[in-house]
């Protein structure tokens, strides 16, 4: 069975199905508890499952990740909401330091099982620091997954899959589109493997990779220019940003001998070099154009009346894929 | 309450003789300041309402600890300030035009005026006290007098930063004002689950600084301690933790509900009826005969219109530029981003037009 959920329901779906399976899943937050979170992605959970399992911190993001850690190593699996992705600094240290190599340096003998859940993005007029993608800072950290739903069905397959994950998850939700549509979700649990992009759309002409709220953008860009010019796109969804799905990014470009990536991130050390990296290293002679990318700029994201001409729109999208086209 | 230090009682008797401390023009201006920012907080609000602001926090409940604090600064004195803390912003002497910018989302709502130090509000939790120890330390070496104040709430006491910058204020001396406004709540958490302390104020010894606990809402407590904090401070006694006990009677921000996680119509009324800041200065002020009706309405009137003048200038103030994102990243731009902004015609983005 399924029905139509968005991504925010999705996700406490998910949530809620692993507290009620698994007795190690807690959650940890700010506000998560009588509140909902800011988001409202825990609500109810806590008059479920109670304050010890649904539990309401001091406001200390290094106290928050730190004792998750130490939660992991002791048999629990914690669930951290960070409330925006700009306020995980304080808990940086924990998570580049400890979660992420606990066990390398115990040398396996112990691993640190937590998902820290973060809304990320802009485009929701939010006040400074509540709108950063700067997922690039994650990948670059050996021992971390960082995984991306832009799906209501994604969402919650893959944090399912992120739970169940023995090694720390950054788990970064698209706060612009999380109530913005509706899919089929089914109703049992269900995973969604780490690792593996998917193809939205197949086309010929171009590859586009892209993640979150820009897969939406790819998509309208893609069907205008279908229409306007009769190019065809092939989207990939990439899901999970890090460890990269390589075998799917290169099959696509081999099939379109194009590639273009759209990320909201900064552009320099952006995730799209990392990709035209390996259509370099795997897929060079297919190549009939550079691959493009379209991007966020090296620039603090700015301030909401002016956060539109920042993020990657529909238009520059459209206007990086001719460039490519017609190379 | 324990040990709450208390001058003005909510009833506008005074507990203690402040001849020659407080002058009569001082408690006029400190009444007037707060029904400015208490009528500037509601038409904040009204404002986001009708989408032309966007998301606000509110601080209407907190106008004593934010007015009295920062009537008792120097014009040189440094300000840090939350984004709850527009009072005291305006009272140092930010202009209300500004402080309306930055909640339209404009790229120029966060500067200072020419002859103030107030710094951009702080939006991630405490990580600007120990700012304020750094500038108070150098105004301190510089041989200049002038303390150095941050404004945060009672939910920055849980973090790190905040007992990194007590310790580092205490073991440096800086002349370093920490002004805690406890309103009970950090969003949804009481404080009661925020720490197992009974106060804020008792976590100074733990540094060997001075701390102190006040009536946040009594203006005449708030003043009077933070000129006393500030006599230390240029005395080389380094920094005071104040914890004034005061209550938001709104929301977090615009985005939140408080009748989610609080008896929130019963809280309001009753910090409203029986302890609220501005009501018990009028009283005493009415009392004294430093005020009266007439004045009050004069006074509704001036307010209104300096709102309204401040909005009309923010609302006409030059919209910021999609080109304005390339601005002020460093001293000299990186070429990638002068490559970036060169390409912005070209990728659809209207350049040179006002948001």
């Amino acid at each position: 069975m399924s029905r139509k959920l968005t991504i925010i329901q999705a996700i406490t779906e998910a949530m809620d199905q692993k507290l009620a399976e698994d007795q190690r899943v807690m959650l940890l937050g700010e506000d998560i508890g009588i509140n909902g979170g800011v988001f409202r992605a825990t609500e109810g959970l806590i008059e479920k499952y109670g304050a010890d399992r649904v539990v309401d911190t001091p406001l200390a993001e290094a106290g928050i990740i730190g004792s998750a850690v130490g939660l992991g190593l002791n048999g629990m699996i914690p669930i951290v909401e960070i409330q925006f992705l700009a306020f995980i600094y304080p808990g940086f240290e924990q998570i580049v330091s400890h979660a992420a190599r606990m066990r390398y340096r115990m040398r396996g003998q112990y691993n640190v099982p937590m998902v820290i859940r973060t809304p990320y993005g802009a485009g929701i007029r939010g006040p400074e620091l509540h709108s950063e993608s700067v997922e690039t800072l994650f990948a670059h950290v050996p021992g971390l997954k960082v995984v991306v739903p832009s799906t209501p069905y994604d969402a919650k397959g893959l944090l399912i899959s992120a739970i169940e994950d023995p090694d720390p998850v950054i788990f970064l939700e698209p706060t612009k589109i999380y109530r913005a549509f509706k899919e089929e979700v089914p109703e049992e649990l269900y995973r969604v493997p780490i690792g593996k992009a998917r193809v939205v759309q197949e086309g010929e002409d171009l590859s586009i990779f892209a993640w979150g709220p820009m897969v939406r953008v790819a998509e309208e860009a893609a069907k205008q220019i279908e229409k306007e010019h009769g190019y065809s796109c092939e989207i990939v969804d990439m899901r999970t940003i890090y460890p990269l799905d390589r075998d799917t990014i290169v099959d696509s470009v081999k099939k379109t001998g194009r590639g273009m990536v759209v990320h909201e991130a900064h552009k320099t050390a952006g995730m799209g070099a990392e990709i035209i990296s390996i259509i370099n290293d795997e897929a060079l002679v297919y190549l009939k154009a550079p691959i493009k990318r379209v991007t966020g700029f090296d620039v603090p994201v700015p301030q909401f009346s002016i956060e539109d001409d920042y993020v990657p729109t529909t238009d520059r999208v459209k206007t990086g894929i001719i460039e490519t086209i017609q190379f | 309450m324990t040990n709450l230090y208390q001058v003005l009682t909510p009833k506008g008797e005074l507990l203690e003789n402040i001849e020659g401390k407080l002058d009569e023009k001082m408690m006029v201006t400190m009444y007037e300041q707060m029904v400015l920012v208490r009528a500037f907080d509601r038409k904040s609000i009204n404002l986001q309402r009708q989408g032309r602001m966007g998301t606000y926090a509110p601080f209407s409940g907190q106008e004593a600890s934010q007015v009295g604090s920062a009537l008792a600064l120097s014009p040189g004195d440094w300000l840090f300030p939350t984004y709850r803390d527009h009072a005291a912003s305006i009272v140092h002497g930010q202009t209300m035009e500004r402080i309306f910018l930055y909640w339209m989302g404009h790229m120029e709502g966060s500067i200072s005026p020419d002859n103030r130090r107030i710094m951009a509000p702080c939006v991630p939790i405490a990580t600007h006290m120990v700012h304020a120890v750094g500038t108070a330390w150098a105004s301190k070496l510089k041989n200049e007098k002038h303390v150095s104040i941050a404004y945060f709430g009672d939910g920055a006491t849980s973090e790190g930063d905040f007992h990194e910058a007590l310790n580092f204020a205490g073991v440096f001396k800086t002349p370093t004002i920490f002004l805690c406004q406890n309103n009970g709540y950090a969003i949804s958490v009481p404080f009661s689950m925020q720490s197992a302390s009974e106060t804020i104020a008792q976590r100074a010894a733990a540094y060997d600084i001075k701390g102190l606990r006040i009536d946040g809402n009594d203006i005449f407590a708030v003043w009077l301690t933070v000129k006393e904090a500030i006599e230390r401070a240029f005395a080389g006694e380094g920094p005071t933790l104040i914890e004034a006990i005061t209550f938001r009677y709104g929301a977090h921000t615009t985005a939140d509900d408080p009748k989610k996680y609080r008896d929130q119509d019963r809280l309001s009324e009753e910090w409203r009826t029986q302890r609220d800041p501005i009501s018990r200065l009028n009283i005493f002020l009415e009392k004294r005969g430093l005020w009266d009706e007439s004045k009050e309405a004069a006074l509704q009137e001036k307010v209104g219109i300096d709102i309204e003048n401040a909005l009309v200038a923010a609302e006409s103030y030059p919209k910021s530029k999609p080109e304005d994102m390339f601005k002020h990243v460093y001293a000299e731009p990186s070429w990638m981003a002068i490559e970036q902004e060169r390409e912005l015609p070209k990728r659809g983005v209207k350049v040179g037009i006002h948001a």
